[in-house]
C-alpha cells in the first residue's frame, strides 16, 4: 500500500500529542456574477482555530448554515482553505498533492449524516465495503473479506455472514448507520469525523449508535470530531465543546464547564432551546433569540451575533471583533462581556 | 358541538394493507380522543403505525387496503360513515389538516408559497382568490413570517420558515384539528423551540387542537398535554402528560424515558435491544414481550387495556 501512498514530510514544531492542528482556516466561497466576474464570497468558515489530540472526542455545536459542514469538509479536504492550513499527525495537508490526500484519507473515516443516502442502493454490504479496500490497493479478495468481516463484527452486526449479502433497503435506519461506521473504520484511522451520525435515527437506536462510536473511540484510542446541532447527546460522547456560530467558534470549553457554566450569549440560548422530558414545559414559552442566522455573504460588523444578541453593548459590540477571552482553564469565549 | 365532547374520537380503528408478503397490521384496534383545544402526542419507533394511524383517520388511503374500519367522530358526528366526496369536502382541511411530515420539502418549487397557502381556503372554502390571499397574509402572521414573504418561492425560504409556512397552509381553513407528523425533526435546536412556542401561542388564541407525531419525546413535551404511546400498531399506552413525564406505566414507556438524552444529568442511557415485531405476522401476545425487561408467563396472551389511576395501559403487570 504505502508505494502507491507515499508518506508526505512532517512540519517541524507540532506536539506530538497533537494529531489535528487547524489553524486559522478561512474558507471562501466564490460568488460568481454571470459566470464570469466574482461578485462576492460566501465565508463559509472565518478565522477557525483549535488542536485536536489523539484519542480526543470534540465536538463542534452550531445551526445548520454556521459553517460546520464546511469546516468538516475542508477538513476532510474536500475543500482546500483559502488561508490558515490544518495539520494533520504533523503533515500539512491543504497543500497535499493527489498521491499526498490518499495518504491522508486512509487515516481519516468519515460517517455521513443520512446513512440511507450514504449508503449506494445498487451494491450490497460485502461489495460497498470491499471498495474502498480495492481502491487503497488491498492485495487478495481473503485479506480483503477477512478485513470487511472484522470492521462488522467490530459495530455488532453479527453474524456476518447474515448482513454480507444484504442491500441498504433490506436493513433497518440503525443497520445502515452501523454498515456506514464500519465503512469508515475499514482502514483502521486514527481520526473520525461524524457528521450528526444519529439526527435521522430513532430515539432507542440514536442511544445504541452513541454507544457504539463511543466504544470504538476508546478501543482504538479514536480521535472523534462530532458535529451536531444538538447539546443534548453532546455530553455522553465528547470531552471538549466548541460553539460554532456564523463561520467562527465562540465558545470552546470542557463539556461540563460549558453545559454547567456557559459563557457566550448564543450558547446560553442553545442551551435553552433544549427540551428535557416533563410536562412543565408545555405551560411556559422558551427563550429563543429573534431573527434567523446572519447572512455569510454579508456578515454584520463586530461580533457576528449581535444584531440577536440580549446583552449587546451598543457602540463596541457592532463595531469591533470581540478577541478570545480566558474565563476558565481551557475554557475560551469570544465576548465583549468577559472583557 | 355538545359539552366536553372531544374533537376528535376514534373507537377500533382499523387500517391493514396487503402487500405480496402478506397482510400488514400496522394500525390495530386503535381507540383514542382529543380533547377540544388541547393536545396530544402519539410516541413510538418508526414504523410502529403512527403516521398510518393519521392516515386512517383522514381517509388518505393507499390502494392496497386490506381491512379498513372502525368509528371516527369528528365534534360529536360519526365521518366513517360519509362518502369519499362528502368526505373531502367537509373533513379534510375543512375539520382536519395535516401538516404531513417533511412537508417544508414538499412544497410546490414553481409556485409562490402566498398561492400556495391561499389554495386550500380557495379550494375548501370556496372564497375568491383575493380574499384568500388576505386570510393567507392573517395566517403568516399567525406563524410568524413576515408578509413579504408571501411573493417568494419555496428555495428564497430558510427551513424554519418553509415548515411555519406549510403549518399556515395548514391553519387557514381554520379545522378544529391539525395532525402534525414530525414537525420539527429535521431543524436546528433554536428553530424547533421556536416553533413549538409558534404553535403554543397559536392554540392560546384559537380554539385549536392538535394531534402530534413523533418519536422525540422531549420535544413533544414542549406542547401536549396528553400522551399516547403507540407500539406495533397498538396503542399501549394512554396518559397525561404531567404523570407520564414523571411516572410512565408500561415497561415499553419507560425504555423509551430512559433512552432521552439529558442535559443536566448523568444517568447512562439506556436502547431497547433488539427491533419491533414485523407487523406482518405479529406475536399473538402482548407484542413488546420480546424486549420487555418484566415479561413473565402471562405476556404470551395479549393484554386486556386497563384502566390504572384514570390512564390506559395495556399491559399485563397491572391486573390484579
Amino acid at each position: 500500500m504505502n508505494d502507491f501512498c507515499p508518506i508526505p514530510e512532517p512540519v517541524p514544531g507540532v506536539p506530538e500529542d497533537v494529531l489535528l492542528s487547524v489553524q486559522d482556516v478561512r474558507v471562501w466561497f466564490e460568488l460568481r456574477r454571470f459566470g464570469l466576474g466574482i461578485a462576492g464570497y460566501v465565508r463559509a468558515v472565518d478565522g477557525v482555530t483549535f488542536d485536536l489530540r489523539r484519542g480526543e472526542a470534540i465536538a463542534i455545536v452550531g445551526e445548520s448554515g454556521c459553517g460546520k459542514s464546511s469546516l468538516m469538509r475542508t477538513i476532510l479536504g474536500l475543500h482546500r482553505p483559502r488561508e490558515g492550513r490544518i495539520l494533520f499527525d504533523g503533515r500539512d495537508i491543504s497543500h497535499f498533492s493527489r498521491k499526498e490526500l490518499c495518504w491522508y484519507r486512509n487515516r481519516v473515516g468519515y460517517v455521513q449524516q443520512d446513512p440511507y443516502g450514504a449508503l449506494p442502493p445498487f451494491m450490497s454490504t460485502q461489495t460497498l465495503l470491499e471498495e474502498p479496500l480495492i481502491v487503497a490497493r488491498m492485495q487478495g479478495r481473503r485479506q480483503r473479506v477477512e478485513r470487511i468481516h472484522k470492521a462488522l463484527e467490530e459495530v455488532k452486526m453479527t453474524p456476518v455472514e447474515d448482513f454480507l449479502s444484504k442491500f441498504p433497503h433490506q436493513l433497518s435506519g440503525g443497520q445502515q448507520q452501523r454498515v456506514v461506521i464500519a465503512r469508515a473504520i475499514l482502514m483502521d484511522p486514527q481520526l473520525l469525523v461524524a457528521d450528526e451520525p444519529v439526527s435521522m435515527l430513532d430515539a432507542s437506536v440514536r442511544v445504541e449508535i452513541l454507544t457504539l462510536l463511543r466504544e470504538l473511540q476508546e478501543r482504538h484510542r479514536l480521535s472523534v470530531m462530532y458535529i451536531t446541532h444538538d447539546l443534548s447527546t453532546v455530553r455522553y460522547f465528547s470531552e471538549r465543546i466548541f460553539v460554532m456560530y456564523a463561520g467562527k467558534i465562540v465558545e470552546k470549553g470542557p463539556v461540563d464547564d460549558l453545559i454547567y457554566n456557559p459563557r457566550h450569549p448564543y450558547t446560553w440560548a442553545l442551551l435553552a432551546a433544549i427540551p428535557e422530558p416533563d410536562a412543565e414545559n408545555a405551560k411556559r414559552f422558551r427563550r429563543v433569540p429573534p431573527g434567523e442566522p446572519p447572512s455569510l455573504i454579508h456578515p454584520p460588523p463586530g461580533c457576528r451575533f449581535h444584531p440577536r444578541c440580549e446583552r449587546m453593548i451598543a457602540g463596541l459590540c457592532d463595531a469591533q471583533e470581540p478577541p478570545e477571552f480566558e474565563v476558565g482553564p481551557q475554557h475560551q469565549v469570544a465576548c465583549w462581556l468577559y472583557q | 358541538m355538545r359539552e366536553g365532547e372531544p374533537v376528535l374520537r376514534a373507537e377500533d380503528l382499523v387500517l391493514y394493507f396487503v402487500t405480496t408478503q402478506g397482510v400488514v397490521q400496522a394500525v390495530d384496534h386503535v381507540s383514542l380522543s382529543v380533547p377540544h383545544n388541547q393536545a396530544i402526542v402519539i410516541l413510538g419507533e418508526s414504523g410502529c403505525g403512527k403516521s398510518s394511524l393519521a392516515r386512517a383517520l383522514l381517509r388518505l388511503l393507499p390502494r392496497n387496503v386490506y381491512r379498513y374500519s372502525g368509528k371516527v367522530y369528528l365534534d360529536g358526528r360519526d365521518v366513517m360513515e360519509l362518502d369519499e366526496e362528502n368526505f373531502a369536502r367537509e373533513v379534510r382541511w375543512v375539520g382536519v389538516s395535516m401538516v404531513p411530515q417533511a412537508a417544508m420539502n414538499a412544497l410546490n418549487p414553481v409556485l409562490k408559497v402566498g398561492d400556495q397557502v391561499a389554495e386550500p381556503a380557495i379550494l375548501h372554502l370556496g372564497v375568491s382568490k383575493e380574499e384568500a390571499w388576505d386570510m393567507a397574509r392573517k395566517m403568516f402572521d399567525y406563524v410568524g413570517v413576515p408578509e413579504g414573504f408571501l411573493q417568494r418561492y419555496p428555495f428564497e425560504l430558510s427551513g424554519g420558515m418553509r415548515q411555519r409556512v406549510a403549518i399556515a397552509m395548514a391553519l387557514i381553513t381554520m379545522p378544529s384539528l391539525i395532525i402534525l407528523d414530525e414537525p420539527t425533526s429535521a431543524l436546528d435546536v433554536l428553530t424547533q423551540a421556536s416553533i413549538m412556542n409558534t404553535l403554543k401561542q397559536i392554540k392560546q388564541e384559537m380554539p385549536i387542537s392538535y394531534m402530534l407525531i413523533t418519536h422525540d419525546i422531549a420535544t413533544s413535551s414542549d406542547l401536549v398535554e396528553h400522551v399516547a404511546v403507540m407500539y406495533a400498531g397498538q396503542i399501549v399506552e394512554v396518559s397525561a402528560a404531567d404523570i407520564f413525564f414523571k411516572q410512565p406505566l408500561h415497561p415499553y414507556s419507560r425504555k423509551l424515558l430512559a433512552a432521552v438524552p439529558r442535559l443536566y444529568e448523568k444517568q447512562t442511557l439506556e436502547f431497547i435491544p433488539g427491533r419491533p415485531p414485523s407487523l406482518l405476522n405479529p406475536p399473538t401476545g402482548c407484542r413488546f414481550a420480546d424486549r420487555c425487561p418484566s415479561r413473565f408467563d402471562r405476556c404470551d396472551q395479549d393484554p386486556p387495556t386497563l384502566t390504572v389511576d384514570g390512564h390506559l395501559v395495556k399491559c399485563w403487570l397491572y391486573v390484579t
